[in-house]
């Protein structure tokens, strides 16, 4: 019944699930933007959603976000270790957003407003235009990314007005972790100039970093390689690559430039027309042939024929037994 | 070489001039060149030819001078027009000027009697009219200028606050010092009552709704006659009394200190009444600016849309704006209503929300100093016109001043929005520095909802 529940499965995305998207659809009036899509996010993973335009990408992004409320499905977000089939389907059927089991919690997202789902399911993202806020410094945009916390520690104000102890280490305390994620991703030097100020490439990154100081447990990327140019691109890799490795925190990102995907990700979910065509490793996804036809434009008959126009390697029969791994039960 | 081009322009701008003329000549023949009167039998027609002439030749003339040195020369003069402070003399100004401003409040009254002990009270009155707008401005700064939503109905909240007082001191017989927590408390309570269903609109939709919600407090304070009196107003305020002392002739302030009795002792204590008040709104704002609320609201001017995904909870964020600034009005009601011992609803028309919102954009979006001069100049302007007698001397005794003083009051107000179009102090002071502190430029800033 649920998707995706092969235990036996050598795959982390099927066995140690962070996020599921079940069953999801999204129609605008009589637009099917979203047609029954199913896949999982794995802990720990950097998951790549891909498709040619349009296909439906950052309606999936805007609906785990919670910036759209989905016509139909089911979005869970789980904070604790495994499948926890049996608390998701007894919160489901309560009505409520989310469970309060410590550390363990479980979030249906589709119920949830979106900041809520930034605040309490730690559930981060980015955007495709870069939205920073222009006129505050690099540094301040980190700090309101931490407004929770520090909210809490100015006793909702009262406190901070009077200037109380908690609330100056807390403040510290925030700089401080700003500080540590402007390190990262190479803007010290520019932590005191307005954010409109910064170059492309570094607002793009500052953009991570405010996301990143929300402490997100999955991370969000609208197309983060947009726009940049190898060199920056590069970084890029090297700084979710840092996220994922240090941060226990999964990462799923849009994009575009099929290098970064292909060289990043341990997991590739391909969307056409709102539909899954594809999902499995990056390898599987780059040999199969719907994956292949949807970028190319033609119907899956004729892949051969075009590969060969344009010549591309031709791929081994071997790898097509691969395909339609994980996910499709 | 060089003749060429000046001769074009020339031709150029006469053609021009020449074609607003001709314009000037269609349009003002029926209002300037006939004229009808009413006389035996009918309507008679006069011509006025020489009034027409005039005016062809007062638009040909200014079309001609402002082509030749505006539109269409290549040096317009309105280029010298663009003053502004050298960078290096700015910060020491910067740091300077708010103490100073500081100073000169706190001495106000005494440098006002020493000066000028003629009209004392006249100044010193006109200093806490001032002030009242200072007070309101940077109330108003927390919604318009920090949090970005344009809100037209601000004065409403002004009206609660003073008629809070007014009708405690009515019902109840409480006094000043009693009703001022409560009319600050009640006004913000109706900036949440009134927040809640606006804020979840957007931009011109906003300040649409709000200046509806002030007109309905105008008209509900108008028409509720049993209750506030209607469009009599409330009479006999009370006065505040300086811890139990009053202001009167025996017994009280005077008396008490061994001084001699002088009106001018209550002018004085209104004076550091609102001083006081607005200065307290100062610090509150300041603080509030560093602390993560303000940072939101900023924040919220900037991206309302990044703020929720960063989980902010933007209904909330606006709320605590709207009700912190209807708060400060409040306040600032009941010191009007002490200050004039009068209300009635006339006082808390539409035209109140535009001027305390023309000096906060005047000053600067954000800006605390520049809420200040725009005070200043706004309300001490509009005053020192009253007192423009000499151009009797210029254009004859039958000159009214007071005629002119909204025109050349607006015609300034243009003056200083194209010289200065985001305000007189358009920078953006962070609020939390790494390293370094760097002002950031007005381009940099949103100017958020609704403008």
């Amino acid at each position: 019944m649920e998707p995706a529940m092969k235990t036996t499965s050598t795959y982390n995305w099927d066995s140690n699930v962070v996020l599921s998207v079940e069953h999801l659809t999204m129609r605008f009036g009589g637009l099917v933007a979203i047609d029954d899509l199913s896949f999982n996010v794995g802990r720990g993973d950097i998951t790549a959603l891909i498709g040619p335009n349009g296909a439906g990408k950052t309606t999936v992004f805007n609906c785990v976000t919670g910036f759209y409320k989905p016509t139909e499905g089911r979005i869970v977000m789980r904070h604790g270790e495994g499948f926890q089939s049996e608390k998701i389907e007894a919160l489901t059927r309560t009505g409520r957003q989310y469970n309060d089991d410590g550390d363990d919690r479980v979030f249906l997202l589709e119920r949830m407003p979106d900041f809520e789902i930034a605040k309490r399911a730690k559930v981060a993202r980015t955007f495709q235009n870069i939205r920073l806020f222009g006129g505050m410094t690099a540094l301040e945009n980190l700090l309101v990314a931490q407004h929770n916390p520090l909210m809490l520690a100015s006793l909702m104000t009262v406190g901070g007005i009077f200037n109380l102890p908690g609330y100056r280490k807390a403040r510290a305390e925030a700089i401080d972790f700003a500080a540590y994620w402007l390190e990262k991703t190479g803007l010290v030097e520019r932590a005191d100039d307005p954010a409109a100020d910064l170059p492309y490439g570094d607002q793009r990154r500052l953009e991570i970093a405010r996301a990143m100081c929300t402490r997100p447990h999955l991370l969000c990327l609208d197309e983060p390689a947009a726009g940049l140019n190898p060199r920056e691109s590069t970084e890029l890799n090297n700084l979710l690559q840092y996220i994922r490795r240090e941060h226990d925190t999964s990462i799923l990102l849009i994009e575009h430039d099929m290098g970064v995907v292909m060289e990043i990700s341990d997991h590739v979910v391909v969307l056409d027309y709102g539909q899954k065509i594809s999902d499995g490793s990056a390898e599987n996804v780059r040999n199969d042939p719907r994956v292949i036809s949807a970028y190319l434009g033609v119907d899956e008959d004729e892949v051969a024929a075009v590969e060969e126009e344009i010549d591309m390697p031709v791929r081994h029969a071997s790898d097509k037994s691969e395909d339609d791994k994980g996910g499709q039960s | 070489m060089t003749t060429a081009p000046k001769t074009g322009l020339m031709a150029e701008s006469v053609k021009d001039a020449a074609i607003a003329a001709t314009l000037v000549a269609v349009l003002g023949f029926f209002f300037f060149a006939l004229r009808t009167d009413i006389g035996t039998g009918g309507l008679d027609l006069t011509y006025r030819w020489g009034l027409w002439f005039i005016a062809i030749a007062i638009v040909f003339a200014g079309r001609l001078l402002l082509n030749l040195f505006v539109f269409k020369t290549s040096r317009p003069v309105t280029s010298h027009l663009n003053i502004s402070v050298p960078a290096g003399l700015m910060g020491p100004i910067g740091k300077v000027l708010g103490p100073l401003l500081l100073v000169i409040a706190l001495t106000l009254p005494f440098i006002v009697m020493v000066v000028y002990p003629d009209r004392d009270r006249q100044f010193i009155d006109l200093a806490i009219l001032i002030m009242t707008y200072v007070m309101l401005g940077w109330g108003l700064n927390i919604v318009v200028g920090l949090a970005g939503l344009l809100d037209l109905g601000y004065v409403a909240f002004y009206a609660v606050g003073a008629y809070s007082f007014a009708l405690l001191a009515q019902y109840f017989s409480i006094g000043f010092w009693t009703a001022l927590p409560l009319a600050g408390l009640l006004a913000a309570t109706w900036g949440i009552i009134l927040g809640y269903p606006v804020l979840r609109l957007r931009g011109d939709y906003l300040a649409i709704v709000t200046l509806a919600f002030g007109e309905i407090i105008r008209v509900v304070l108008l028409n509720w006659y049993e209750f506030t009196g209607g469009p009599d107003g409330i009479s006999g305020i009370p006065k505040p009394s300086f811890f139990g002392l009053d202001f009167s002739r025996t017994g009280g302030f005077a008396e008490f200190f061994n001084l001699d009795y002088d009106s001018i002792h209550r002018f004085i204590y209104l004076y550091y009444i609102i001083l006081i008040l607005a200065l307290i709104t100062n610090f509150v704002t300041l603080r509030l600016r560093k602390l993560p609320v303000g940072r939101a609201w900023e924040a919220l001017r900037e991206d309302e849309i990044a703020c929720r995904s960063l989980g902010i909870n933007t209904t909330n964020t606006k709320l605590t704006a709207f009700s912190i600034g209807a708060m400060f009005a409040g306040f600032a009601g009941s010191f009007f209503a002490t200050r004039q011992g009068f209300i009635s609803p006339e006082s808390f028309t539409f035209l109140e929300s535009a001027i305390i919102l023309s000096i906060v954009v005047l000053g600067g979006l954000g800006s605390q100093v520049g809420v200040v001069i725009a005070s200043v100049v706004m309300i001490g302007g509009i005053e020192l016109l009253r007192n423009l007698g000499f151009l009797k001397d210029i254009f004859g005794p039958d000159f009214e001043p007071t005629q002119y003083r909204m025109l050349i009051f607006g015609l300034a107000m243009v003056l200083i929005m194209v010289w200065k179009p985001r305000g007189i102090i358009s920078s953006r002071n962070p609020s939390a520095v790494y390293k370094e502190r760097k002002k950031i430029g007005s381009d940099m800033v949103a100017q958020g909802e609704g403008h």
